[in-house]
């Protein structure tokens, strides 16, 4: 890094996987879901309706780009093409700019379906901390949605609050949860109602002493406390999972387990992909609905 | 299915929940649509296909004033949208 330069610690892994177990060639259908989201898109092919590859990335200030972007990566590593993909699902805020997509369907019912998917039959409470809003989903043992309920009128909560916290502590994003855990005691929780204030309480504390570790610790918490009352408001029923970017964030998710009495259901996949996941498993449905045939060579 | 359109903020808590199940087949005739003077209720078709009731996005985030009107406050003993269905499938958080 050059003088002067400014390190981006709120800047979170981008990552782009693909099976190579497994010849997309010789499938009978291909999808893809797109999920454009306020701060990060993802795009993700099944392969008769099995996880063939995604990619996650920042979305740019263009969701057709944003979209075009992220199935372009998967496309590059698998050597496919956007015509072998049979039926494209868009989902997220920019739902609807997915310039490929034959459909649009709300990141509700997509996170539902991806986290049936990553989880298992036994999923029925997901809850779903996206980039600037925060859901709480019911779903039954096929990932449909019976309840739900989201805030995406304030930052707490949410993944943009945390990218803030990171670079007011100039900690990388991804180092955040465990730091978290290293205070002798753990503090109380930071201002929950607005991350603008809770920036302003953060800055307050580390005067009057607090460490920066201190400081996550106390937001985190205040995150966990918030989300927990949002979920508890449609109540939770096991098991229990996670979805979004702020899953990854150990300080976060432990606190709610904490507070809930439950632990989350564990899963190989990338958590940040459930939207697109399920927006790719809908689009397989649907294509057998339709009875597809086989279009790749 | 139950849908909450809302939010909570630091004042409380303010969600309208629609059990859009009972929506399918309305058994009034979505008088809900007509019932509620700001006209903040709208039909669309689900991500399931069925066509049910929902809040106007632009409402969503504005519920506790929208709807002030129609409280105790405004004059009102009973809830216009909550009374107009009939099947009991709207309800408020607060």
């Amino acid at each position: 890094m050059s003088a002067g330069e400014k390190k981006e610690y709120w800047r979170w892994e981008e990552s782009c996987w693909v099976d190579e177990s497994k010849n997309w060639r010789n499938a009978r259908i291909v999808t893809a879901g797109i999920d454009v989201g306020s701060v990060s898109s993802q795009a993700v092919v099944c392969v008769d309706g099995e996880l063939y590859g995604y990619n996650s990335m920042r979305t740019g200030n263009n969701s057709p780009d944003s979209a075009n972007n992220a199935i372009q990566g998967v496309l590059d590593k698998s050597g496919m093409k956007l015509e072998d993909i049979n039926y494209v699902i868009g989902t997220g805020y920019g739902r609807v700019n997915v310039p490929f997509a034959h459909k649009a369907i709300t990141e509700i019912a997509c996170h539902a379906r991806g986290a049936n998917y990553m989880g298992g039959s036994s999923i029925h409470t997901i809850l779903d901390m996206g980039g600037q809003d925060c859901k709480a989903i019911h779903c039954d043992g096929k990932g449909k949605v019976t309840k739900f309920l989201m805030n995406d009128k304030c930052a707490a909560g949410t993944g943009r609050g945390m990218e803030v916290i990171a670079d007011l502590m100039q900690i990388p994003i991804a180092e955040l949860g465990e730091r978290s855990f290293d205070v002798d005691v753990e503090p109380p929780a930071v201002s929950s109602t607005c991350v603008v204030f809770a920036k302003s309480e953060a800055l307050g504390l580390l005067k009057s002493g607090y460490t920066k570790n201190k400081v996550i610790a106390a937001y985190c918490q205040a995150m966990a406390e918030r989300v927990v009352s949002l979920i508890k408001l449609i109540g939770v029923e096991n098991d229990f999972f996670i979805t979004g970017g702020i899953a990854k964030n150990s300080g976060v998710v432990r606190r709610i387990e904490k507070l809930l009495g439950t632990t989350a259901a564990k899963t190989k996949y990338d958590s940040q992909i459930a939207g697109a996941l399920g927006a790719a498993v809908f689009a397989y449905t649907l294509m057998q609905k339709q009875g597809a045939s086989k279009v790749a060579a | 299915m139950i849908a909450n359109y809302g939010y909570k903020d630091g004042s409380g808590e303010y969600y309208i929940s629609i059990d859009t199940d009972q929506c399918i087949d309305c058994a009034a005739g979505r008088a809900c649509l007509r019932a509620c003077p700001k006209g903040m209720f709208e039909t669309m078709t689900d991500d399931y296909d069925d066509e049910v009731v929902q809040i106007k996005a632009q409402f969503r985030r504005s519920l506790a004033y929208d709807c002030t009107g129609c409280k105790p406050a405004g004059g009102h003993t009973s809830l216009p949208c909550a009374t107009a269905c009939t099947p009991g499938a709207v309800k408020h958080s607060w």
